[in-house]
């Protein structure tokens, strides 16, 4: 009967053993070859130096000698977009997380909440036409800032939702030990709970941002793209995803997709990292 | 017979959950300045229920409803800001609750930042030194003043969260089973600190331990189902209760 029982627990244990390594091989797999395909094209001059022109590019090829450039306009777009976007969305959608999570039997807040979720849901592809129509139109252009609130849009629910959900877990003896001072619910929220939260909030901003870094389709719709580095925010802007878009539909730069695309995976890979780094620290 | 003004005083106070039931049932009661009254019963008596109306905690569920009147220093809490109430009623909780993200230096002096009370770098010093020093806890933490409330144990988390409730010097300190979740030495350290702490602060405790009662309170309250059944001094109470209940309780009967 006991080697009975011995035997299921193993059979259990090496399936379970099994299916960790199957979901773990297709995220190595997709690493390894950007890596292998992509990091020859890691130069110095790929971070500092505009997209090559299609003739430029043509040339080089015909010569035999590496494409020339690089993705900086990119880098620069996305860093700037992303930048404005988080500006916004990280304080706004704190505090309605905290709303949320403070008020969770108010009528009002369950729609809010409900919303959010609908939110969060809703392909990127509309949030970028519905942007085109309420920024790029009245704007009588495309631009950054209109790049940026579609990504902002993008951002809010997940950072709503990851601070609703932190607040809700901690120990309400802790907003009580706060109240109980004699402090008001804003500086309690400011001084304990949030600070309290610090770990998941930033988890669910810094989730935030590496859902949004990669979302070619919103932009296409109002960022547009540009070939050359610029920093007004006024003007059409580029950014790392539009580019590997680019890259594909010209044969010349093909190129310079795999490099474009391990940037973009180091990126999210190395905010990830950073992000476990920081909330471990300040939670002990 | 002398007559003092109770610092606290329950008229006919009543809380309830629901419309259909109390869980607080018209309880009077006064409390004198400067003494350890202990409040028990037996598990969802209304103890703690009728701890946290003297802050206002209920007012934080919309739920919940107080009637009749508290007074503290004669005046009704129940029509008070709870703000105001709340800087004056000190509170300790079942479980130790430094908060976590703030330094021992900091929990201490956390009731100021939350009243939004600006103090020079001289009187934090001081009030740190003087709030941690009357729980006994400076002699250990003196040197790790930096470090997180956390990191202590169980016995001398509750004393910092004691001295951080004496900082902001209330008139009155409830006490939640404050020593329920701590081990027994660390309870006599406990219980040693507040029959000295009541020299400065009135205090109300509710507990389960009926030896603790003893050791430390004045006058004590035995309530049952709601009701205040017995009021008195402790040494009456527990030698000569008046009603039966509590002395089924008291003789381990019932609770």
């Amino acid at each position: 009967m006991i080697k009975k029982r011995l035997a299921k627990d193993k059979i259990i244990f090496w399936s379970i053993c099994i299916l960790a390594i199957l979901t773990a091989v297709p995220l190595l797999a997709i690493l390894g070859e950007v890596f292998f395909r992509g990091y020859d094209q890691l130069t110095w001059s790929f971070f500092t130096e505009p997209t090559p022109t299609a003739y430029k590019a043509m040339k080089a090829i015909e010569a035999g000698e590496p494409i020339p450039g690089g993705i900086a306009n990119g880098i620069i777009g996305t860093i700037l977009m992303l930048g404005m976007a988080a500006v916004v969305a990280i304080p706004m959608g704190i505090l309605c997380g905290a709303f949320l999570a403070e008020n969770s039997k108010n009528r009002f807040a369950q729609t809010v909440s409900y919303l959010t979720d609908l939110l969060q849901g809703t392909p990127s592809v509309i949030i970028g036409i519905i942007t085109y129509v309420w920024v790029v139109v009245p704007m009588k252009g495309y631009s950054a800032i209109a790049g940026s609130v579609a990504l902002c849009i993008m951002m809010m629910p997940l950072i709503i939702r990851s601070t609703e959900e932190t607040l809700k877990i901690l120990p309400a003896s802790l907003k009580e030990a706060g109240l109980a001072l004699g402090g008001n619910r804003a500086r309690v929220m400011m001084k304990v709970q949030l600070p309290a939260a610090f770990g998941g909030i930033f988890t669910g901003v810094l989730l935030a941002i590496s859902r949004v870094i990669g979302e070619t389709a919103p932009l296409m719709f109002t960022a547009l793209g540009c070939s050359l580095i610029r920093w007004s925010i006024d003007k059409p802007m580029s950014a790392v995803p539009l580019l590997i878009w680019e890259f594909f539909n010209d044969p010349n730069l093909q190129d310079l997709i795999w490099g474009a695309s391990l940037f973009l995976l180091l990126f999210v890979l190395v905010l990830n990292i950073t992000a476990k780094y920081i909330a471990k620290k300040w939670n002990q | 017979m002398e007559s003092i003004t109770p610092i606290l005083e329950f008229k006919k106070t009543c809380v309830s959950y629901t419309k259909q039931t109390m869980a607080v049932k018209y309880v009077s009661a006064a409390i004198e300045k400067n003494t350890i009254t202990a409040i028990m019963g037996p598990s969802g008596c209304g103890k703690s229920t009728l701890l946290r109306a003297v802050n206002l905690m209920h007012n934080l569920y919309s739920n919940i409803r107080v009637e009749g009147e508290i007074l503290l220093n004669s005046e009704n809490i129940l029509s008070m800001e709870p703000m105001d109430v709340r800087r004056k009623v000190g509170m300790v909780f079942q479980r130790p609750t430094p908060f976590p993200t703030m330094s021992i230096y900091d929990n201490v002096l956390a009731g100021f930042a939350l009243n939004g009370i600006k103090l020079s770098k001289a009187e934090k010093d001081a009030t740190v030194e003087r709030c941690l020093k009357s729980v006994a806890l400076w002699d250990e933490v003196k040197d790790v003043l930096n470090k997180k409330g956390t990191f202590l144990s169980g016995g001398q988390q509750q004393r910092l969260c004691i001295a951080r409730a004496l900082a902001m010097k209330p008139d009155v300190l409830l006490m939640d089973e404050p020593t329920s979740a701590l081990d027994p030495i660390a309870t006599k350290h406990i219980e040693e600190l507040l029959l000295e702490l009541q020299k400065e602060v009135t205090i109300l405790i509710v507990t389960h331990n009926m030896g603790q009662a003893m050791r430390i309170s004045s006058k004590s309250m035995f309530m049952y189902l709601g009701e205040l059944v017995e009021y008195g001094d402790t040494a009456t109470m527990f030698s000569n209760p008046i009603d039966e209940r509590t002395m089924a309780y008291l003789t381990g009967k019932m609770g």
